[in-house]
Parts: C-alpha cells; sequence; structure tokens
C-alpha cells in the first residue's frame, strides 16, 4: 500500500518535474519576452507542485529521504515521467505543441483527482488545477495562433504535431501501482479520461486549423523507468549540483 | 487536512498586519488572505499559512518574518503551511485591493470578467495611472506567476494585472 502510494505519487510529480525542467532551459531563451517569461512562470508552477507531491512522498515513505533527495538523487530508471515531457524543444511549435498535449491531459486528470480519497492528494490537485487552467489557456491560444497563423507557422505546428502525437498515449496509461488504489477510491481512472482527451483535442485541433494524425503505434515505456536517449542528458542539468556536492544545501 | 475556516486571534492582528508580503510589500500578509489561522496558547503561537501559488518562492521568507514579528513582541511562533481549501483572490482584503492599485497594479476582477479582459474579448481591467479601461494584455504571464502585463492604449503606461484565481 505504501509503496504503491508512492509509485503513483512520483508516477504524477515527476511529469511535473521533467517538463518543469524542459522550460526552465528556456529561460533567456525564449522567441520573445513574453513567451520566455510565460514558459519560465510555467516551469515554476509545475515544480511548485512538485515539491509538493515530494514532501508527501517522503512523509508517507518515512524512511528519512527529503524531498530534495527524491528529486535529486534518484537513478533513471526510478523516474516514472512520460516520453512526451521529455522530448526536446526542438522549436517553439514543439514547446507550444508539447504543451498543450500535456496541459490538456494535466487539466482533466486534476480534476479528477480532487475527488480522491486521499486527502493529500486531493488537496495538491484543488491547488494545482488553478494553475494549470492558466497553462492551458496560454498554450491552446499559442496552438491557434500559430496553427491558423501564416503558411510557414502551420507547417511547422503540423509538424511537430505528427512527431509528438505517438507520445500522447501514454499519459493514460494505468501502472500496477495505479490499478491497485483505483481499487481504493484513491487513484484516478484514467481510462474514462482518454475519450474526453480525444474530443477535446480534437476540437482545439480544428480551431487551430490542425489535423490530428493517425498513429497506429504509440511510445511508451516512461512510466516504467524505460526512457528516450533525451533522459539521461535531463537528468545530467537537473542532478550536477547534488551529484558535483553531495548534500549541499541553500 | 480538514477543511479551515478563517479564524486569526484578535491579539495577533495588528501584528501579523506589519507583516509585509515579499514581493507585493505595500499588502501584509493578513491582506494578501495568506494566513489562514492564528492561536494563542499562553506565550505560544500556532500559525498557520497557505501559499498564493503552489511555486511561490516567497513562502520560507513569510514564514521566518512572522516568527520574528511575534517574538518581537514575546510570542514563541510556530508556523505550518497547510494547502487545503486552496488560497484565491478572493481573500485580499478591500484594504489590500486598495492597495495595490495605488502601489500600480490592477485588482483582480471575478472570474468570468478576468477570462474576458485575458483573452483580450473585452476591455475591463482599469489603468492604474489614468484610470482608462483603454487597456489590452500584453502578455498573460508577468514578472511572477500572479501577474499579467497589460498595457494602456491611452496613456501608454504598462502595468501588472492581478490574475483572478478562483
Ligand atoms: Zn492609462
Amino acid at each position: 500500500m505504501k509503496e504503491n502510494l508512492y509509485q503513483y505519487i512520483l508516477e504524477i510529480a515527476d511529469n511535473c518535474l521533467i517538463l518543469g525542467q524542459r522550460l526552465g532551459e528556456l529561460c533567456g531563451h525564449g522567441p520573445n519576452l513574453e513567451t520566455d517569461i510565460a514558459c519560465t512562470n510555467i516551469s515554476l508552477d509545475l515544480l511548485g507542485q512538485v515539491r509538493s507531491y515530494y514532501q508527501y512522498a517522503a512523509q508517507v515513505m518515512e524512511d528519512g529521504r527529503t524531498e530534495d533527495d527524491i528529486a535529486f538523487m534518484r537513478m533513471e530508471r526510478e523516474y516514472r515521467n512520460t516520453l512526451l515531457v521529455e522530448q526536446p524543444n526542438t522549436d517553439f511549435a514543439f514547446i507550444i505543441s508539447r504543451q498543450f498535449m500535456f496541459d490538456l491531459y494535466h487539466y482533466l486528470f486534476l480534476k479528477e483527482l480532487q475527488h480522491s480519497r486521499d486527502l493529500s492528494l486531493s488537496a495538491i490537485a484543488s491547488k494545482s488545477i488553478k494553475e494549470v487552467s492558466y497553462h492551458l489557456r496560454f498554450s491552446s491560444d499559442w496552438m491557434k495562433r500559430l496553427g491558423d497563423g501564416t503558411e510557414e507557422s502551420q507547417r511547422r505546428m503540423q509538424a511537430a504535431i505528427n512527431t509528438l502525437w505517438p507520445y500522447f498515449e501514454e499519459l493514460f496509461e494505468i501502472s500496477d501501482a495505479g490499478k491497485a488504489l483505483i481499487k481504493e477510491g484513491i487513484a484516478v481512472d484514467t481510462k474514462g479520461l482518454k475519450k474526453d482527451y480525444l474530443n477535446s483535442a480534437r476540437e482545439y485541433l480544428q480551431e487551430a486549423n490542425l489535423i490530428m494524425p493517425e498513429v497506429e503505434h504509440f511510445m511508451k515505456g516512461g512510466k516504467s523507468g524505460v526512457h528516450s536517449e533525451h533522459m539521461g542528458y535531463i537528468l545530467a542539468d537537473l542532478q550536477y549540483m547534488q551529484r558535483a556536492y553531495p548534500n549541499m544545501n541553500w | 487536512m480538514e477543511a479551515l475556516t478563517l479564524h486569526i486571534d484578535k491579539r495577533l492582528i495588528s501584528i501579523l498586519e506589519k507583516v509585509p508580503d515579499p514581493e507585493i510589500p505595500v499588502l501584509s500578509v493578513i491582506q494578501m488572505g495568506v494566513v489562514r489561522n492564528a492561536t494563542v496558547t499562553g506565550n505560544k503561537v500556532l500559525v498557520k499559512i497557505t501559499p498564493t501559488y503552489s511555486g511561490c518562492p516567497a513562502m520560507d521568507v513569510i514564514a521566518e518574518d512572522i516568527i520574528k514579528a511575534l517574538g518581537e513582541e514575546g510570542y514563541k511562533a510556530k508556523v505550518d503551511l497547510i494547502l487545503a481549501p486552496a488560497w484565491t483572490t478572493d481573500w485580499i482584503t478591500q484594504k489590500g485591493r486598495d492597495a495595490l492599485a495605488k502601489y500600480g497594479i490592477a485588482p483582480p476582477l471575478n472570474a468570468t470578467a478576468d477570462k474576458a479582459a485575458l483573452s483580450g474579448d473585452k476591455k475591463l481591467v482599469k489603468c492604474t495611472l489614468c484610470g482608462s479601461k483603454n487597456t489590452r494584455v500584453v502578455s498573460p504571464f508577468g514578472s511572477t506567476p500572479c501577474k499579467a502585463l497589460f498595457q494602456c492604449e491611452d496613456c501608454k503606461e504598462p502595468f501588472d494585472y492581478f490574475k483572478c484565481l478562483k
């Protein structure tokens, strides 16, 4: 039970951590000042949410580890984030498409997690969803602006969506820990959410003059710890200080 | 983590009203609605605070400042961080809203008006310099996650708008 809950918290939180790290890379490198500030603010929101999750995970395990240990001292295989959030900041079309795909999922997911029987998870969800509704508004606005923009921006948005779409399904995959906790009324049964996600995504894409790709083979593995080639580089950055100066503190 | 109603011991209000929000120093932690509960037993005080945004880096500083301010009045304070119920901009007091506007940050509108203003559908946010509502959103995210960037079309003043969080 304890182990399942810990794993489940990581599944939720690691998505926020790794996407937060990806967005943090844009600090000072956004395409213009406003989007730079927006992406880093979204990153800050996600990292704030991560802290609440990891603090709770540490409290669940009671093994002396802190939120920082959980964030920085795990090996690659121990991270439970989906492959989508580790995809690189190829160009702004990719950044926005990745964000939109995640935000829409994140919003639908948190809406349900608010009703979890685990009061800590439901409290974090109720807090986070207010922030995430702003994220979704930001990313979906840009989907429309670029998708329904110039010929060039439309072409690049469609290319990004085509590349990233095979990664959406993993968001809805249910792990063994998740399965056990759904029965307890703690975890969200994401099976039911997928239909809502697809319907909603289709509407957004249509409005953005973009086509939802037909995909036969979906990419997955991150949730069980098998990550893409990008993950090692992300962790090298993320964990650098703790590896170079173990147990350092602010 | 049971739902908590606002309760602050009367003896503590004037002390806590002197503790500023580190990022918007014209507002006290009371006006900001960050302090949700404060009780006194003997000289011991337990204060419960809640973050505005999850990633708000000011929470640690706020906790330290509260302990210091109460300490100067002879209280031994402990500060707990709570997440439920989640903070909303509705908790910013009227005094706080007035102070925000004077400081140059347009106070939050209600949820419906906020959405219309941020999407650019309606002009509802008042310029903090000249009072005109002929303003436009420059960016839905500003210098901190709780603010958006606006500009006045009449006097050209750029200013922050405190986004509605509900
Ligand atoms: Zn003006």
